[in-house]
């Protein structure tokens, strides 16, 4: 059987098996899906929210970032389980207490404002919506590479799959669901993950492999690593990064987490408070194996890689093109995989040729620039066949990448939609919108987030895990502080809460776009990217914590002018401090 | 809120524990792995440094620890104060 077809067999099998599941659940229970997680094991209801919240970024983009930069990008890895802290200690258990379903609904409520809930309405739209961008950049690389066709082609049937997917609506909510998403997801990472530690360093498992020797060398494996490196010109893979750009990057991703509207939801539908608190426990847990993989499957990559371009070392001279392995000739169709011969003598030479120290190596070397471009985003996917893995581990990893792409952007999508319909259309402007009208209009809302996702996904402003990263800066300057407000402060009223949130939004939404184009479309960006151009050297995905503390000090000023919320509204945040008295959440 | 003062000795407790388990979540993370990761150079680990281990897999571990720990303290300070979910 060719890898093709077994591609479509195993990508096929998976789906139906979500299928499988959902029409099961369905037929189990009659009960609207937020009851059915209430009677789910917290064990397993932390699988399906580590489902729902890894992503393709997570799985297809995050490793092939790390590999390519080394110890700067570790923010990723600090940033997207940091986060989950947060919740678990300051957003989670209260807004269980508080027992409603959406984060805007929250927001009005606590800030008895009609406007505030717009406001935030708008945050979670934006939010949500960037956050799509990066799955569907992911989900279209998977695509374009298991059917064999050009990436944006990939991407087209990658928004069709989406759109299919999320209205069928429930299955995102079905735990069982989410739950075999995992699973599928966990195994696709690990075992590819699991030989190739054993063929570098005869350590079956990842994490503990990273820190091992290196068996062909003897040396240990990052010391391997940094030497091969070096001698390409690149920097040295455990060499230090900018300490400013990383710290703020990492807590824009944290704070980002915490803010992210179909994450909090999770919440909101545990059975009790303590629940939420141990909710975010094991769904950290579930996250964590991946996590703790992916800079092992980072590290060994970019080895791979080197080895297979340079075979007998990076002295000695690359593999000619005529000669290039296969998974090179698979991604190449793709287009995320570019090789050009500058100085025509059919070798493939791989280095960094914008370091300025290497400049007289290269030339004496007869090398005329680097000559073969790696999108980063394809590493993860390719791995296995760079390790020369069976074709089903092949197969396998296309699976799971789908899984992780599918299921975050789908629950995204119904965020979306339900906010549109629900928040923005029944509770403000048409309050006798007819049920069926009403669906209309989600459907309607979720067709076009996955047309703008789409569009813009074509050129999108960065790789999957970049482009998800501003969603998060985005987050974290409109939603977080708020949330965090309301609940750690009976003095910050609606107006405060309003301005904050406008604050955050727009001052962070004007950074981004200053260097990546006007709602992130190519070439209308009124500055170079590059970080000369940056205020203070801050690249725009690290901006969130500054619009999260503009955000702050905004509604703390604003409050402080005007006069304090209602005594009804004190009541209510003592109440959700405390968690005796919780009910069950109250649904739509 | 009928019984103010042990809402309020309630609530002093939780946010007493939460700056706790956030400077350590600050410090396993910002500290150890970035910013003061140069003075940890010393510490070899695997082939680099601790500060290196931190920010790629021991932050990680420390923060699933916070989790745990935090709820576990909070259901036992819930009982304490008896405002327990009954």
């Amino acid at each position: 059987m060719d890898q093709y077809t077994l591609n479509l067999l195993i990508v096929g099998a998976s789906f139906a098996l979500y299928i499988g599941i959902a029409v099961w659940a369905r037929a189990g229970s009659t009960a609207e899906f937020y009851a059915a997680n209430r009677g789910v094991n917290p064990v397993l209801n932390g699988m399906a929210t580590a489902a729902d919240w890894m992503s393709a970024a997570s799985f297809i983009s995050m490793a092939g970032l790390i590999a390519g930069v080394g110890y700067g990008n570790s923010t990723y890895l600090m940033g997207w389980t940091g986060g989950y802290v947060l919740l678990a200690l300051l957003l989670a258990p209260y807004l269980r207490k508080f027992g409603k379903y959406t984060v805007p609904q929250f927001i009005g409520d606590r800030f008895y404002s009609q406007g505030a809930r717009l406001v935030a309405v708008i945050c979670l739209i934006i939010v949500s919506v960037t956050y799509v961008i990066g799955q569907m950049t992911g989900a279209g690389v998977a695509f374009s590479r298991f059917l064999e066709v050009e990436v944006s082609t990939g991407l087209w049937i990658a928004s069709a799959v989406v759109f299919v997917y999320a209205v069928l609506g429930g299955m995102k909510g079905i735990t069982y669901t989410q739950v075999a998403q995992y699973v599928v997801l966990i195994v696709a990472y690990t075992i590819p993950a699991i030989f190739i530690s054993l063929q570098l360093t005869g350590n079956p498992i990842p994490p503990l492999g990273l820190f091992s020797t290196h068996t062909e060398s003897g040396v240990p494996l990052l010391q391997k690593l940094d030497q091969v490196v070096t001698d390409l010109g690149f920097n040295a893979y455990t060499g230090q990064g900018s300490m400013l750009n990383m710290t703020l990057f990492t807590l824009s991703l944290m704070i980002g987490t915490a803010g992210l509207p179909h994450v909090i939801i999770r919440f909101f539908t545990v059975p009790r408070v303590a629940d939420a608190r141990w909710s975010a426990g094991w769904a950290l847990v579930f996250i964590a194996l991946l996590y703790l993989t992916a800079p092992a499957v980072g590290a060994m990559a970019r080895l791979n890689i080197i080895d297979t371009i340079f075979p007998g070392g990076v002295e000695q001279p690359a593999v000619s093109y005529e000669q290039r392995p296969d998974w090179m000739r698979n991604w190449e169709v793709t287009g995320l995989l570019k090789y050009e011969d500058k100085n025509s003598d059919g070798l493939i030479q791989y280095y960094n040729d914008a370091a300025p120290g290497f400049t007289a190596q290269a030339t004496e070397r007869g090398w005329a620039g680097n000559e073969l471009t790696i999108n980063n985003d394809i590493l993860v996917l390719a791995n296995p066949e760079i390790a020369q893995l069976p074709g089903w581990v092949i197969a396998l990893i296309a699976a799971g990448g789908l899984a992780a792409a599918l299921s975050t952007a789908a629950g995204l999508l119904l965020a979306i939609s339900s906010s549109v319909s629900h928040d923005l259309i029944k509770d403000w402007l048409v309050p006798g919108i007819s049920e069926k009208s009403e669906l209309m209009v989600a459907r309607v809302s979720m067709a076009g987030a996955i047309l703008v996702a789409t569009l813009l996904g074509l050129n999108p402003p960065g790789f999957a895990a970049q482009t998800v990263a501003l969603a998060f800066g985005l987050a974290a300057a409109s939603i977080f502080p708020v949330l965090m407000m309301g609940i750690f402060s009976k003095r910050v009223n609606s107006a405060g809460a309003t301005v904050g949130m406008l604050v955050g939004l727009i001052v962070t939404c004007l950074y981004l776009f200053t260097y990546l184009g006007w709602f992130f479309i190519p070439g209308t960006n009124m500055m170079e990217n590059i970080p000369a151009n940056y205020l203070f050297g801050i690249p725009p995905t690290a901006f969130g914590p500054i619009g999260a503390l503009l955000n702050f000090a905004a509604a703390y000023a604003v409050s402080a002018m005007t006069a304090a919320p209602p005594r009804h509204i004190q009541e209510l945040v003592e109440s959700i401090r405390v968690p005796r008295g919780a009910g069950g959440a109250i649904g739509h | 809120m009928a019984d103010n003062t042990s809402s309020n000795a309630y609530w002093a407790a939780n946010i007493r524990i939460i700056t706790i388990c956030l400077a350590i979540w600050a410090i396993v993370s910002y500290g150890f792995g970035i910013l003061l990761r140069p003075l940890l150079s010393g510490i070899r680990f695997g082939g680099t440094d601790l500060g290196f281990w931190f920010a790629q897999q021991g932050s990680i571990l420390v923060f699933i620890a916070l989790i745990f720990y935090y709820a576990t303290y909070m259901n036992k300070l819930d009982r304490k104060f008896g405002v327990e979910e009954q």
